[in-house]
């Protein structure tokens, strides 16, 4: 069943699409040695060049090369973004299931903590608390998102534990006189997990998103090499001003690229779950 | 009644949650942030506003935990945030008393353009999903949905205001226009805010439109859309009075997370364009270690997030019966 689900998958033109765009990212991050010309953090040539046949996006105004610098920033931004995403489902899940799995007092507690979180805009608290911790760097920022996404797909998969609790063979399982543990991780889970997954590319948008959003304020650890971080410095060296265009639109649109594969890929992944959705 | 009850209650114990996160926060954090801002004003500020900046950061020795929690809730109660540092000696609620209308004005006219469009086409391209026009326009709202904001106000700020000269490069209107009410400050005003206003409308469009798409397929499929259309009733009839009448109701619950989304976008396209509004000085105050001022921000956004949730699940009791009356 769980293949029949795969091949469906890729009979969808926009999970195609978005395994493309991600598989390109990802290859990319593991060749950025062999594809970039030079390394990402030399300071070694003329400052504020333009596109050159030297210099594909031209050079910062410290003198490295934006072209490597992109292909290198690939590597943290991308497993920032599938790391937090991964932290985020996994808080998710534990929030969620076990409120709707419990329900009663544990759930009502539950749902009350998910629905604030639910409510706090998460952009806002992260500037705060990435503006208290002094320690600037990937960890901050993975931690800062987790803590503050999460609750959205609590909610969702806090209902589906309870359409599927209601259901015979989950009731089977109870009576026969399973443990929690194992109704939750055998029966419960597997049967959610298209949802999960599609949840864990919304996460994972969410977090590709913020992180560019966080770096670009200079909450991130300024000096790693990351798509955020490029426009940080773009930014604080008037990019735009100097005409370098060049210098904010390939790294935002490397951006704004990974973010829609994983838009894709969590539309995909609901239109195949959901069967209202699907194409008569 | 017991719903309106429900969401008030909702209301205080969220914003409760907010103000004990503000406290908690910098006392939490390993090596007090606001030691370290004193030391960076130390000369610069009168005993007096140490001390309040001690108080309000829990470096206050004498006291403990609980009686500062008090204290900060009385402060708050009482609307003292304080004094801003960034922007010292002036206090951090006539800061923000100049900031708000500009952010309000703003986010509150886009995101209600954002949600027209993208509802209306939502309930376009959920009825007419097999069309091509649907096919394309779904990937190309997933795209601008996926942009980071700040990065499309980046570019758009660059081809039209910078290259173009067709638009303003910062600010919220033109220094040489008189001050006060006249026309030619209020056209500046609006001139202004179009490349801002156009950055939100067009990024959070995608999110309003996927969510109607969405509900409006779930319930085309239902019974008695099938029944209205036996009976042969037209299909804009069908469509907007049937359909769209009850596949609006999820956008108004999703509400206060997509207005989380739109605020946080709107910060970020404010410090782009130097808009004075919440954002910029949140941006402001976060470069020049200005807790207090950050505090009273942030407390300000979930104030006026759970405002508009309230409002919105008001609206939404109006709406479906089936929430006033507590029948599932």
């Amino acid at each position: 069943m769980i293949m029949d689900q795969i091949m469906s998958f890729f009979k969808i033109k926009k999970s195609v699409a978005g395994m493309i765009i991600l598989l390109f990212f990802i290859l990319v991050a593991i060749l950025a040695p062999y594809i970039a010309p030079y390394s990402p953090t030399s300071m070694e040539f003329m400052p504020l060049e333009h596109p050159n046949s030297q210099h594909l996006l031209g050079t910062t105004a410290t003198g490295q090369d934006i072209f490597s610098r992109v292909i290198w920033g690939t590597r943290l931004s991308l497993s920032v973004g599938i790391i937090t995403g991964l932290i985020t489902i996994a808080l998710s899940i534990m929030m969620g299931i076990t409120a709707g799995y419990f329900g009663g007092i544990t759930d009502g507690i539950l749902s009350m903590i998910t629905n604030i979180f639910l409510v706090i805009p998460g952009l806002p608290l992260m500037i705060i608390i990435a503006a208290y911790i002094t320690v600037k760097g990937v960890m901050t920022i993975i931690i800062v998102i987790s803590i503050t996404g999460w609750a959205w797909g609590a909610r969702v998969l806090r209902s589906q534990a309870m359409t599927l609790k209601s259901r015979d063979f989950i009731k089977a399982s109870v009576i026969v006189g399973e443990k929690s543990s194992h109704v939750i991780f055998s029966d419960i889970l597997p049967n959610m997990l298209s949802l999960i997954v599609a949840e864990f590319f919304g996460s994972a948008l969410y977090a590709v998103l913020s992180e560019a959003g966080l770096e670009f304020l200079g909450l991130g650890d300024a000096n790693a090499v990351t798509w955020g971080t490029i426009l940080y410095w773009a930014q604080n060296n008037q990019a735009i001003l100097l005409g370098q265009w060049q210098w904010i639109a390939v790294p935002g649109l490397c951006i704004a690229l990974l973010g829609t594969s994983f838009a894709l890929l969590n539309f995909a992944v609901d239109e195949l779950t959901n069967p209202k959705l699907r194409r008569r | 009644m017991k719903y309106v009850l429900k969401r008030i209650t909702f209301f205080i114990v969220t914003a409760w949650v907010a103000l004990t996160i503000n406290f908690i926060l910098p006392r939490m954090m390993p090596g007090n942030p606001a030691q370290a801002m004193i030391a960076k004003f130390h000369g610069r500020l009168n005993p007096q506003a140490i001390h309040a900046l001690k108080i309000a950061f829990g470096i206050d020795v004498q006291k403990n935990l609980l009686l500062q929690y008090i204290d900060y809730i009385k402060r708050i109660l009482t609307g003292d945030f304080g004094i801003s540092l960034s922007f010292f000696p002036s206090p951090v609620n006539q800061i923000l008393s100049y900031a708000i209308p500009w952010t309000l004005g703003l986010v509150g006219v886009s995101t209600v353009i954002a949600f027209s469009i993208g509802t209306l086409l939502g309930i376009r391209t959920a009825w007419r999903r097999e069309s091509t026009s649907s096919g394309i326009i779904i990937p190309i709202f997933l795209f601008l949905n996926s942009m980071p904001y700040f990065w499309f106000a980046l570019l758009i700020s660059y081809l039209f205001a910078f290259k173009l000269k067709w638009f303003p490069l910062v600010g919220a209107y033109s220094l040489n226009i008189p001050k006060g009410f006249n026309l030619a400050r209020i056209a500046s005003i609006l001139y202004h805010a179009i490349l801002p206003a156009c950055t939100i409308i067009i990024t959070a469009t995608g999110g309003w439109l996927l969510t109607m798409r969405n509900n409006m397929i779930s319930v085309l499929s239902d019974d008695y859309v099938a029944f209205a259309q036996a009976k042969g009733l037209p299909d804009k009839v069908i469509e907007y009075k049937y359909a769209a009448r009850n596949a609006i109701l999820p956008s108004f619950t999703g509400f206060a997370m997509a207005l989380g989304f739109v605020i946080s976008g709107a910060l970020l396209t404010e410090i782009v364009f130097s808009y004075p509004g919440i954002g910029y000085i949140l941006y402001q105050s976060v470069l020049n270690l200005d807790y207090p001022l950050m505090q009273a921000i942030f407390l300000f956004i979930m104030i006026a997030v759970l405002t508009a949730n309230f409002i919105a699940d008001l609206f939404y009791a109006l709406l479906d019966p089936r929430v006033r009356t507590g029948a599932e």
